[in-house]
């Protein structure tokens, strides 16, 4: 089902990034076994500019299972509050007190499996905090099925061969991912081929996987939810 | 105050503590032991070492010490309210107790200074105490009179009981000026003429002048720093404190904004009427005297405390604080962001402890596992240049060794097993050689060259390989994964 695609040849489709202020809201990202790393950096990328602070806040399973985030490697203008625990209950509360604060860009959580903390009720009440507040909520769901739940956006998000490095044939260049919205309140559901361009830039570009765009009109009226 | 807490030897070995001298380490203070094997104060601790090989020697800390001592000077205001902490850096420190009219509440002179002794015997210090009618007189005393004087003649001391310094101790003694007694005998205008040119305040003219009470030498106190507590006695016991915590902290903050004070550590106690006392303490990041805030630190920790058969007295008292104005909110109403900032730290410290909350913060160093620091909250960061080189945006606590199955001379290996599984290199970068920080690292530490490696299904992984085939380091070269690129 799955191609890759020539850029030239589609219509290239960037997803608008909303200002975390304006249109914050919860959401979840699946990733693929694997493609830890480029959840955080799909999330990291989502943040959009500006200088204030990010609260993370990762279970021990996680940071001993995939590593804990890497300042030199992530480039941030923005400072990064780094918080460990160990039980999923705790990591509610951490996130719904992180939620109250207006300063903060977003609190981003890492959480692995499916506990029963994480239950739909606490997911409705991040949502609705996370609306109230304004401050974007990030649920990066390791190893986790996506049952019910709350959020407003569900992503899934899988590896892909970077792209070729223009100094180096040999050598891997800007890292590429398959993102899909599988499910999402606002905004059309479909899959895309992220590019990430670090650097100064720093965006996603999403280019749409299917050239003939045949998910994106089948998918019918913004709004309607795609069960996966 | 010659022990640290913590760390005492017992009294039976000899040790002595060390200050940095102009040529190398010199003898700061001695026990009674090392005293008794020949170590001096103010010798070079090479060779006391050679005269007394067992000898252990510790580095002296002069600021906690002068800080331990001042602290001492408040809490001897159990005897007299005129408390003073004197010497300088030159630990020649002591306690003076201006103790004119309050001898008589424990009994006498000599009943307090019995007294006394035994309290300080009590906190595990060893005293020598003295009892003078003058500053100068009572510190000669304390140091080179008897056991517990009580305004003994001081004619028969040495020179050295007036306060002088080294030198002027030497001169005199070649002057052949040996005792007090002989040095006041002394017609006034010869002393004064003889020592022109020292400081007017360390003359001997003005030391025996002090000592024996001619020229006047007050004690001054400083002030005890205030006391920020508010109670809460209540008629009948209670066994939640919740509802008395708004109104306690509101009554705190007012006292705090008296002083122009914020609250940096809280502590709430809780006293039963079975006698047990039950303590709950919190700290603010910043400065804070918002009884809201203040209350929220302790919301959810009041359950914890065993209520017995009751609360008859709840105080929340602000053991640390620090400066802070007056503040105002913008136009719109709104606080600063800092605040806000601070107020999250602080909610979050209180709930999950001290070290759970860090904030991450570049280091300057090549080594991948030093370039990241871990830093309190809210820290200004500081500026440091970033490395050019590519770094993984994840990188592993530990390094974990990858099992080589296809391995190339050149380059990573080809194909390599991590966590059961296997995975075959289509692209690489690299490599990026670390040498070891010899200046932090074990000698025999090796290099890593390190490689950023893509695999056929788009995973990324920084691996290293650590040491070089025969660099005399250790056997043939290992593999392991650090990191994980996005």
């Amino acid at each position: 089902m799955f191609r890759m695609n020539v850029p030239s040849m589609i219509q290239a489709q960037r997803l608008s990034c909303p200002a975390p202020q304006a249109g914050a809201t919860l959401s979840e990202v699946f990733p693929e076994p694997g493609a830890e790393a480029a959840a955080a950096g799909f999330v990291l990328a989502q943040l959009g500019p500006g200088t204030a602070p990010v609260l993370w806040i990762q279970d021990r399973l996680v940071q001993r299972e995939t590593g804990r985030p890497f300042l030199p490697g992530l480039g941030l203008q923005r400072s990064l509050m780094l918080m460990q625990l160990s039980r999923p209950v705790d990591m509610m509360v951490a996130v719904e007190e992180g939620l109250r604060c207006k300063a903060l860009a977003a609190v981003i959580v890492e959480i692995r499996g499916n506990p029963t903390a994480v239950s739909f009720t606490a997911m409705k009440r991040l949502a609705l905090r996370t609306e109230a507040s304004g401050v974007a909520c990030w649920l990066i769901r390791q190893a986790a099925t996506a049952d019910l739940s709350a959020a407003r956006d569900r992503w899934r998000i899988a590896t892909l061969p970077s792209a070729p490095n223009s100094d180096d044939p040999h050598a891997p260049g800007d890292p590429r991912w398959r993102v899909e919205l599988i499910r999402s309140r606002d905004r059309r559901p479909g899959a895309w081929v992220a590019r990430h361009e670090r650097g100064t830039k720093n965006r996603v570009d999403l280019v749409a996987a299917f050239p003939d765009g045949a998910l994106a009109e089948d998918a019918g009226a913004v709004g309607q939810r795609v069960a996966r | 105050m010659q022990e640290r807490s913590g760390n005492a030897l017992p009294d039976d070995l000899p040790q002595a503590l060390s200050v940095e001298g102009t040529h190398g380490p010199v003898i700061h203070a001695v026990n009674r032991m090392a005293q008794m094997a020949g170590v001096t104060t103010g010798a070079r601790v090479a060779d006391m070492r050679a005269l007394c090989p067992e000898l252990r020697v510790d580095h002296a800390d002069c600021d906690g010490d002068r800080a331990a001592l001042e602290r001492l000077a408040l809490w001897a205001r159990r005897w007299c309210p005129w408390t003073v902490a004197e010497g300088g850096t030159d630990g020649d420190c002591g306690l003076i107790l201006d103790t004119t009219g309050s001898d008589h509440l424990w009994g006498g002179e000599a009943e307090m200074l019995a007294q006394m002794e035994a309290d300080l015997s009590m906190l595990g210090l060893s005293s020598r105490l003295a009892l003078a009618p003058t500053w100068g007189a009572a510190w000669a005393l304390a140091r080179f009179g008897p056991v517990r004087a009580i305004c003994s003649d001081t004619a028969c001391l040495p020179v050295a009981a007036l306060r002088l310094d080294g030198e002027t101790v030497l001169l005199l003694n070649r002057l052949g000026l040996r005792t007090v007694g002989q040095l006041a005998d002394l017609p006034r205008l010869s002393l004064a003429r003889r020592f022109a040119r020292a400081a007017p305040t360390r003359t001997p003219l003005t030391r025996l002048d002090q000592m024996s009470g001619h020229l006047p030498e007050p004690v001054s106190p400083p002030e005890a720093p205030p006391v920020f507590r508010a109670d809460a006695r209540l008629a009948e016991p209670i066994f939640d404190p919740t509802h008395h915590l708004p109104d306690l902290c509101a009554a705190l903050c007012d006292q705090l904004a008296r002083t122009h004070q914020g609250a940096r550590r809280l502590r709430l106690t809780v006293y039963r009427t079975d006698g047990e006392v039950s303590r709950i303490e919190a700290a603010c990041a910043l400065p804070s005297r918002d009884p809201a805030h203040l209350a929220f630190l302790f919301r959810d920790r009041l359950e914890k405390i065993d209520p017995g058969f009751g609360f008859d007295l709840i105080s929340v008292e602000a053991p640390v604080t620090e400066a802070l104005g007056t503040q105002q909110a913008d136009l719109a109403g709104r606080t600063d962001a800092g605040l806000e900032l601070s107020q999250l730290v602080d909610r979050l410290t209180a709930r999950f402890g001290r070290n759970v909350l860090i904030q991450l913060q570049p280091a300057a160093s090549h080594i991948p596992e030093r370039a990241e620091a871990r830093v309190a909250p809210l820290t200004e960061a500081p500026v440091i240049r970033p490395v050019q080189a590519e770094r993984p945006q994840r990188l592993l606590d530990h390094p974990e060794e990858v099992h080589v199955l296809y391995a190339v001379p050149e380059g990573p290996p080809a194909q390599f097993q991590w966590r059961r599984r296997s995975y075959r290199v289509a692209r690489y970068q690299g490599p990026e050689r670390i040498a070891p920080e010899w200046w932090h690292d074990k000698p025999g530490t090796r290099l890593r060259d390190y490689f950023k490696i893509e695999d056929e299904a788009g995973h990324r992984f920084w691996l290293y390989r650590e040491g070089l085939q025969g660099d005399g380091r250790g056997g043939i070269p290992r593999w392991f994964l650090h990191g994980v690129f996005d």
